[in-house]
């Protein structure tokens, strides 16, 4: 069988550019891993239940809610958590447009923003719509947040 | 955190899958097949269930098919809701599956995992219910088909140790006119009050129901009720909801008398629309 009955299970992924080997329990939530082993603070636990998006991180390009995932599942795969998105378009359309408060739910809404901008750069309002249902704003930023989008996509505000 | 151990599988053939997930039953490992993991990961993180093993069906190539052939859409229990509504090959399945939680947790959340889940909606099986769909089962004792209609009595049937590989679905029922309607208590994210799909074939409705009983259904009776065009139809709807098949759901997302207040306005409309095309 191609795993081991150890409770530590040995892990090779990309994250943010960089090859890491790891070793954890089959039972490791992978927003856990990133913040407590890799020292990548910037995802957020907001429910740890998949509702808020705050722990967002990109998987093979994708939007995943990294609090609904086993690290283990990652083994071969790229990431991209916030820490990799330092001075992105999305990033600063962000701080052009001041599109949070608090700023909690901030890295999970510019991930899932690259994870558009990536998968559909000609995205319309209608998606862009659909795809920033998945983030919560407690501040309810979502008005700054919207313009800041906006710009990424160069639609009329 | 999730609060104990577990061991971790991941086959790449069925055959693979079923051996092992017997091997680990044998060992009284309590496992448990393990798709988009969504569910899994948010119960045993309460304590709820307590797997020994899991066995990840991700790599299995079967499970993540996408394709017509021989006029029959084949969807593996893999698949993502993301992809088959991108896909959009089955146009009521991809509006029901873009209804279920939000973008990017569909990203993770699989057809198979949905229809398979414990949650009392599992939306994604009210297409496959209308459409008659064939599923194919993968057990100790080989490969076994049926049609859903049979084996999903309020949920899946499968045997010990059998899990779900891929659904198939006749071209016939792709492109029906239809209608799909999700009612929540609030806002665009979040578990049905009520979602009815239905489509019209050869001048019938048929319909299909979620978040109305503590488990998806369709139902003879009612499509009967709902057809019957000699009496009006808010008389029709009167006698359909006779045949429901459990008392109406009362929970958190509503109480049973308004889930049935929305479900009459629901039937009315999707009457209505379908009675019209
Ligand atoms: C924020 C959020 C909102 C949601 N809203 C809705 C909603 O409105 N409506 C709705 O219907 N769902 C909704 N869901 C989805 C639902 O709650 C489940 O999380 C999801 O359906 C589970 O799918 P999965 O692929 O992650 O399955 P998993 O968690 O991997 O598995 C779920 C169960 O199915 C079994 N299983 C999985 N695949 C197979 C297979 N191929 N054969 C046999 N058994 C299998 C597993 O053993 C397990 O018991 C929501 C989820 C989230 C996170
Ligand atoms: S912490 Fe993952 S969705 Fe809220
Ligand atoms: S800025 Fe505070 S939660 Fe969004």
């Amino acid at each position: 069988m191609s795993s081991l009955d150890s409770a530590k299970y040995p892990v090779e992924f990309e994250v943010n550019g960089e090859k890491q080997t790891i070793r954890v329990r089959a039972a490791d939530i992978l927003l856990y891993t990133l913040r407590d082993n890799l020292g990548l603070t910037g995802s957020k636990s907001g429910c740890d239940n998949g509702d808020c998006g705050a722990c967002t991180i990109l998987v093979e390009g994708f939007p995943i809610k990294s609090c609904l995932m086993l690290t283990v599942e990652v083994d071969g795969k790229q990431m991209t958590t916030i820490e990799g998105l330092r001075n992105s378009p999305v990033q600063n359309a962000f701080v052009k447009n001041q599109a949070f408060q608090c700023g909690y739910c901030t890295p999970g809404f510019i991930v899932n923003c690259e994870g558009l901008r990536n998968k559909l750069p000609h995205a319309d309002k209608e998606t862009i719509r659909v795809w920033l249902e998945s983030n919560i704003c407690r501040c309810t930023s979502y008005e700054e947040i919207r313009n800041a989008v906006k710009d990424v996509f160069s639609l009329e505000k | 955190m999730i609060p104990f151990d577990f061991e971790y599988y991941k086959p790449t053939s069925v055959q693979l899958a079923v051996k092992w997930f017997h091997f680990l039953q044998k060992k009284g490992k309590n496992p448990l097949y393990f798709a988009g993991g969504t569910e899994i990961i948010t119960w045993a993180r309460q304590n709820s269930i307590h797997p020994g093993a899991v066995v990840d069906l991700k790599s299995i190539p079967e499970c993540n098919a996408m394709e017509m052939r021989n006029d029959k859409l084949i969807i593996g229990a893999c698949v993502t809701l993301s992809a088959l509504s991108a896909a959009n090959s089955f146009p009521l399945l991809s509006e029901t599956a873009q209804g279920i939680a939000d973008q990017t947790a569909r990203n993770q959340i699989t057809l198979g995992g949905n229809i398979c889940g414990n949650i009392y909606y599992r939306e994604s099986v009210l297409p496959l219910l209308l459409a008659n769909s064939r599923i194919v089962i993968a057990g100790m004792n080989g490969i076994r088909e049926a049609s859903i209609r049979d084996i999903f009595l309020r949920h899946l049937r499968l045997g010990n140790g059998e899990f779900l590989v891929k659904t198939i679905t006749d071209r016939s029922y792709l492109s029906l006119p239809f209608v799909h309607y999700k009612k929540r208590q609030i806002g665009n994210v979040g578990y049905p009050l009520v979602t009815v799909a239905a489509f019209k074939k050869d001048s019938q409705i048929h319909t299909a129901y979620s978040g109305v009983c503590s488990f998806p259904f369709r139902s003879a009776q009612i499509d009967r009720e709902l057809n019957d065009s000699s009496i009006p139809l808010s008389d029709r709807i009167v006698q359909a909801i006779d045949y429901l098949p459990a008392p109406l759901l009362n929970n958190a997302e509503g109480s049973a008398p308004y889930r049935k207040f929305v479900l009459k306005q629901t039937m009315a409309d999707a009457v209505h629309t379908l009675e019209s095309r």
